[in-house]
């Protein structure tokens, strides 16, 4: 750590903030902050991306990268017509994805709606991580999820029943009128808010994700800026998409948020997660995030702290490349459980 | 063994089939040279791949009079639209022959397989058909209605790009109705003899393109053969200065794309992340066998520090190694004599006060190598700063105004590309008026596009090569009478057309 990171690492966030806007989080000091940092081309940015895209991931290689894809998955459901059945199902194969190969490793977290919680949390007994490095978290989304239009209470009363009810962590969504239309401070304030309320009756608090909804912000610049927001106010992660709209997560919108982690980790030396979500269906494309992900922050986020994939369907195509890679022919969706 | 490491995934060579030997190609048929044959070889294991003929003076003449005879005989007479046809198709076997060109091109030159899978050979295509579609259209190329070709045309290409520098000189020589002599870089024949195969199934007549392989003496023999009408040449500005000597008094058209010693330029509100990667991509790609990379990284005063702490970072996760692994990102370098060159100015460099840094980076045993290499606390009066070093190595300078970096970037015997890094449009619109290059990239580097005209300043050369204006130099003006009246009768309505009175009357005003 340089002197100045070790100074930021002795502040709390909001002082952090505070030092780092040069006062209060008031919408002109974050308008200055946000748009004094370096713009995106998008060209570039894309081109880049590709480029990641392009690497070859072949046999060893291959096998690390589709094992450490099951770890990192958030295997979500997020319908108005999900029943505790289907969240005991869902548990069930986050538990033992593959009922053929014990060794086949355990997603980090199952993702429900918050009155599913106590589903969740009971089906996984004593495989619920709570917290600890061992075992299997449950993430809930929150604060009027998908849209977000709600009040600030309804959100926080959101999002306390879950945490009350054993949630690990929380998948809020950001005011993206608020955000778009400039008010900078409101989306800070609540993002502040929502972590207060994340906090238990121990004290200790659940990991907040924080959604941009990076398909309804247009421009990279923007995506860029709604990251630094969310990490200043103190957000442990940031997350594409709510997976409710076209676009959800994209490469390039990976990229260019994991860039923020890696320089909020240059200037302050804390690490933040990212979390793509919606989208990312097959293994082939996951890999290329993988790539992305070790050679824009390094290897050592891929980590269940500091990267998630937030998806339903990829964890099948996945575990079907790995039985042939075991056995040598393509597997088929009979050979592997639906959720 | 880190995931990094990515494991091996090497392209098949499976689809090539290479010939022990190769031969001269000259009307239409391979046949031996009357020179010397020598060995091509890898250069990222230094073993042989293919014995290339050797082409002499006798067998010269031979290739030039049958481009002649081509010329008078067919090709001079065939349509536009039927010239357009036989480009178009050759453009088309490029692409079904892609992989394996690809392959090939990566052995004899040693240039990652990504780049010559993703840049080299769909360009060669893109070339094609590009000057495919002008064939029929000469009227609009800006010398004048009914233009006509220029005869036969010599063509000496460089190793660094040898597939496509061929597609440069051929696809507009063609499409304007000369004939072709073409000389590849002695240690990178093979894609154009491959290429040659490529003209044999597509049934171009015989002696429109005619491929004679050797060293210098054979490219001297060839531009300085009084019956060629055109000189076309790709390479250093040393050899270019030779040539323009030996062919000055003829009336041979010259074109020359000499060296280069491009400024990339980076003000302080560029968009940082895609600025590094244009600095990787400007100087790294290729190794720097570029002549138009930006090996002068001139970044403002006030994010230097923050630039190249970012750079060290990107370039620690390049992969050098084996040039047929698709993760490679930096190939071998292409000849013995290349490296040495290259590693005579990085000591020099060095002793001069340039700071020098590589990211750690394991060299294979054999086969030439040389490791991405930056110099920071480099002065203008460097020879790290002034001379082309052709390789893999970045030299770093500070600006603290517009008007330095300007001026700092136009310091340079050279002119061929410079690259401008800013969020601010009217910033770069100011600084490109004011650099005396060719080409100049904003917010990106190292694009190339048929349609975009390619050429420098000063001791980088003269004539442009693709586009409009590269078409321009293949072709001359109908004679002076008859291009005059056409025009007088010509109405003034689309704009090429209001270009040719532009052009013809300047010619008659010179007259």
């Amino acid at each position: 750590m340089t002197s100045s990171q070790l100074a930021m690492a002795q502040l709390n966030t909001g002082e952090r903030a505070l030092a780092l806007l040069g006062g209060e989080a008031t919408d002109a000091n974050l308008r200055r902050y946000l748009h004094g940092i370096p713009g995106i081309d998008a060209v570039g940015l894309e081109q880049r991306a590709a480029d990641l895209g392009s690497r070859s991931v072949k046999t060893s290689s291959k096998k690390w990268a589709l094992d450490k894809i099951i770890s990192l998955i958030d295997l979500t459901t997020l319908e108005g017509a999900d029943t505790p059945g289907k969240v005991r199902s869902l548990v069930g194969k986050a538990l033992t994805p593959d009922a053929g190969d014990p060794a086949c490793p355990r997603v980090a977290a199952v993702c429900v709606y918050g009155d599913l919680v106590p589903v969740a949390v009971e089906a996984l007994g004593s495989a619920h991580a709570a917290g600890s490095d061992v075992g299997i978290n449950v993430a809930a989304v929150a604060t009027a999820f998908p849209s977000g239009r709600a009040s600030l209470a309804v959100k926080l009363a959101d999002v306390g029943d879950a945490v009350r009810a054993g949630a690990d962590e929380i998948d809020m969504v950001i005011d993206r009128g608020a955000f778009l239309s400039g008010r900078f401070g409101q989306v800070y304030d609540e993002i502040v808010a929502v972590k207060e309320a994340c906090r238990r009756v121990d004290g200790s608090y659940a990991h907040l994700k924080v959604i941009l909804e990076t398909g309804e912000l247009n421009t990279y610049d923007n995506v860029r800026r709604a990251s630094w927001l969310a990490i200043l106010a103190g957000g442990d992660f940031i997350k594409t998409s709510t997976g409710k709209m076209a676009p959800a997560a994209t490469l390039p919108v990976t990229l260019s948020m994991l860039e923020v982690v890696r320089d909020w980790k240059r200037l302050t030396g804390a690490r933040v997660g990212v979390k793509p979500a919606g989208g990312i269906r097959t293994s082939k494309d996951a890999i290329k995030y993988v790539v992305t992900v070790a050679e824009t922050v390094g290897e050592e986020w891929l980590t269940p702290s500091l990267f998630r994939f937030g998806a339903s369907s990829l964890l099948n195509d996945v575990l079907m490349q790995r039985q042939k890679m075991t056995t040598g022919h393509y597997s088929g969706p009979d050979y592997v459980t639906i959720d | 063994m880190s995931f990094l490491d990515y494991a091996p995934a090497p392209e098949s060579q499976a689809l090539l089939n290479l010939r022990s030997d190769y031969g001269l190609f000259i009307n239409g048929e391979f046949v031996a040279g009357r020179g010397e044959p020598f060995q091509t070889i890898n250069p990222a294991t230094e073993k042989p791949i293919a014995l290339i003929a050797h082409a002499n003076t006798a067998d010269v003449d031979a290739a030039v009079a049958s481009a002649r005879r081509a010329y008078d005989r067919t090709w001079s007479k065939l349509s536009g639209s039927d010239r357009g046809k036989y480009l178009f198709r050759i453009a088309r076997l490029v692409q079904e022959r892609a992989r394996e060109l690809a392959v090939a091109e990566t052995l004899d030159n040693g240039k990652p397989i990504k780049e010559s899978r993703d840049v080299d050979v769909p360009l060669v295509a893109a070339w094609f058909f590009y000057y495919a579609g002008w064939a029929d259209k000469l009227d609009h190329a800006g010398v004048g209605p009914t233009p006509s070709s220029r005869g036969v045309a010599a063509q000496v290409i460089p190793w660094n790009f040898p597939l496509l520098m061929l597609a440069w000189k051929i696809a507009p020589a063609l499409a304007a109705g000369n004939t072709v002599v073409l000389k590849p870089a002695e240690t990178t024949s093979l894609t154009a003899l491959l290429f040659a195969e490529i003209l044999q199934q597509a049934d171009l007549p015989a002696g429109v393109v005619n491929i004679v392989t050797g060293g210098r003496e054979t490219g001297q023999a060839l531009v300085g053969h009084p019956d060629v009408n055109l000189v076309a040449f790709t390479g250093s500005t040393g050899a270019g200065r030779a040539i323009a000597r030996s062919v000055a008094g003829t009336d041979k058209k010259v074109i020359l794309e000499l060296g280069g010693k491009a400024a990339n330029i980076v003000f302080d509100d560029a968009p940082i992340d895609q600025a590094i990667e244009g600095i990787v991509n400007g100087i790294f790609f290729n190794q720097g066998h570029v002549c138009c990379a930006g090996s002068r990284l001139l970044v403002q005063e006030s994010i230097h520090d923050d630039v190249i702490d970012r750079l060290k970072q990107r370039l620690s996760t390049l992969r050098l190694g084996d040039p047929l692994d698709k993760n490679t990102d930096i190939g071998a370098i292409n000849s013995a004599d290349q490296l040495r060159r290259i590693r005579e100015l990085t000591d020099i460099g060095e002793q001069e006060g340039g700071e020098r840094w590589s990211p750690a980076c394991v060299l294979p045993e054999s086969g030439f190598w040389f490791a991405p290499t930056i110099f920071t606390n480099v002065s203008t009066s460097h020879r790290i700063a002034r001379d082309e070093v052709f390789g893999p190595v970045l030299s770093v300078l500070t600006f603290r105004t517009p008007a330095e970096a300007i001026a700092k970037a136009n310091n340079t015997p050279y002119g061929l590309s410079a690259g401008i890094w800013s969020e601010k449009g009217s910033r770069i619109l100011a600084v490109a008026d004011k650099l005396r290059a060719g080409v100049i990239w904003a917010n990106t580097f190292n694009r190339f596009d048929p349609a975009s005209p390619f050429g420098g300043y000063k001791e980088s050369g003269y004539g442009r090569e693709g586009g409009r204006h590269g078409l321009a130099s293949y072709l001359k003006p109908a004679s002076g009478r008859s291009a005059a009246r056409t025009v007088a009768a010509a109405p003034a309505e689309a704009s090429p057309e209001l270009d040719a009175k532009a052009a013809v009357s300047r010619k008659k005003a010179a007259k």
